[in-house]
């Protein structure tokens, strides 16, 4: 469990990021952090695993106050990905930049290889165990990322903006991830702009704005309510906002893609077919 | 060791000092920089630092000029340190003048920093290419000057964001011994100029769509100009030198 209990954080050049931010993540949930840029959410997420510990306030996971740890030991458990994969290639080969963490983490030799093939392979990036990581095409790279994180297997995970720059099959492959993530009963936080994209996993959201969190709900609630998604410069998913030009709100909710707009229409069809 | 780059950075604000040719502030720095390096008693040094006070606060940059003297106290420290050392064995032994000498070193640094910090604090980079080409410097090598100063900001935040992304993933930077440490640093070091390259590659080619040395001649929309305030402070600084070499010499 993570918790994040009334924080504030200001950094040193006096810009206040984080203005009394309280959140409890338990394990196994799929949380989706939202909101207009310069909301908060990336400060917010590096409290998680300590590169940032709080100006007021205190975070713990599992128990222990993010103080009291270092960013090493804290990133065991909380896995960040971060946006740009270019700001971490560094090794000759794919698979050494994945082997990264696990040495940084102490693993037996023995133990980094089987890790490794296997997250090769889960990721589809087999084929590109020798070639250099920066010669991968931008959904690979991001892949890589991933994979340079997956692979120490923490209890969280943690990504920011991961469909930045990703076209529409990258981005289905990148939800494949997190859902396999999420059925080992893991935790995955996502930081993201992209409605479209989070809409399949239905998770808590968490909308931040100018460094609060202004709504904590369901994905079906939160989505559904696109006076708020407004103010934090959000466009509700195309299929909610046809089904609130059909059929007037209030009173609609959880329509938020194509199965659960059939199950409204297609009775209301084979009416309308029935009558003629 | 940020707070050094930041305040080398120039910071947008209304003043007479801002708005000064950046050319009476060069004959400004230069005089402080070659009289803080000719003489070296502590008593001249902390005078070359003083006069930048007034200047400092009529420019109203004291919280930025202070954070980059604070930055570089872990330098002031080791040049202190170097110096009474040396000192030590070659006098053999604590002296009065060995402490002298390690105090003056420092604050002839300090006193350089200082300068230097107070003429990029309050000049645009932009103004310091015009003042580069007046002064017959092709006008390639200004451009690459004005870009290079013009980048170390977002890059001293990409290194920051390659920190956490390799701290993330485990990586230990202030543990281990030295020569651990500095391989640790290669983690950081290799994406840092990946990117530096990258960006030049897109910087180069952004330039050259917009007909970067397409001709030989440029013009500028603005153009250099010398006024009251500028000779004030061309003429301050050469007295402000005769006087010192008077006092030094006589």
């Amino acid at each position: 469990m993570i918790e994040v209990l009334d924080v504030y954080y200001t950094y040193p050049n006096g810009f206040t990021a984080l203005k009394g931010v309280s959140l409890t993540i338990d394990r196994g949930e799929c949380i989706a952090i939202m909101g207009e840029n310069g909301a908060g959410k990336t400060t917010l997420i590096k409290h998680f695993n300590g590169l940032l510990k709080p100006t007021k306030g205190a975070v713990s996971v599992d128990g222990s106050n993010t103080m009291d740890l270092s960013v090493a030991q804290l990133s065991r458990k909380v896995g960040l990905v971060f946006q740009n994969p270019d700001h971490q290639f560094f090794s000759e080969t794919v698979e050494d930049e994945i082997a990264f963490a696990l040495k940084n983490f102490g693993f037996q030799e023995d133990e980094i290889k089987r890790r490794v093939d296997q997250v090769l392979e889960r990721m589809g990036l087999i084929h590109y165990r020798q070639s250099s990581p920066f010669n991968l095409s931008g959904g690979e790279k991001k892949r890589l990322a991933i994979a340079s994180v997956v692979v120490f297997n923490p209890d969280y995970l943690v990504l920011d903006e991961p469909t930045i720059g990703q076209d529409y099959l990258q981005k289905r492959e990148i939800i494949e991830i997190i859902r396999s993530f999420l059925k080992e009963g893991k935790t995955a936080v996502i930081v993201t702009h992209d409605l479209e994209f989070v809409v399949d996993l239905r998770p808590r959201i968490i909308l931040m704005s100018q460094g609060r969190i202004i709504l904590d709900d369901t994905a079906d609630k939160a989505l559904s309510n696109l006076k708020l998604l407004d103010e934090a410069s959000l466009l509700p998913p195309q299929i909610t906002e046809l089904a609130y030009r059909l059929f007037n709100p209030p009173g609609l909710e959880g329509v938020l893609d194509e199965k659960d707009l059939m199950k409204i229409i297609k009775p209301l069809l084979t009416r309308r077919v029935k009558q003629q | 060791m940020m707070r050094v780059f930041e305040g080398l950075r120039f910071r947008r604000i209304e003043s007479p000092i801002h708005s000064l040719d950046p050319r009476s502030k060069a004959v400004f720095l230069l005089v402080l920089s070659v009289l803080s390096i000719l003489y070296s008693d502590p008593l001249t040094l902390t005078v070359l630092l003083i006069i930048q006070i007034p200047l400092v606060c009529m420019a109203r940059v004291v919280k930025f000029w202070l954070n980059s003297l604070r930055g570089s106290a872990v330098l002031m420290i080791f040049i202190f340190g170097v110096n009474f050392l040396t000192s030590y064995f070659y006098m053999g032994g604590f002296t009065f003048d060995g402490l002298t000498m390690a105090a003056a070193m420092t604050i002839r640094f300090v006193t350089l920093i200082g300068a230097f910090s107070l003429f990029f604090l309050t000049t645009t980079p932009e103004d310091l290419s015009l003042a580069l080409e007046r002064l017959k410097i092709p006008y390639d090598i200004c451009f690459a000057f004005t870009a290079a100063m013009r980048f170390v900001p977002d890059i001293a935040l990409e290194a920051q964001s390659i920190m956490d992304a390799q701290k993330s993933r485990g990586l230990e930077l202030e543990k281990g011994k030295i020569l651990e440490r500095i391989r640790n640093m290669l983690p950081i070091l290799v994406p840092l100029f990946i990117r530096s390259f990258q960006r030049s590659m897109e910087l180069a080619e952004a330039m050259e769509s917009r007909a970067y040395g397409a001709i030989r001649k440029r013009t500028s929309l603005y153009e250099l100009k010398m006024f009251r305030n500028d000779y004030a402070l061309i003429a301050f600084s050469i007295t402000f030198m005769l006087i010192i070499v008077a006092i030094k010499n006589f």
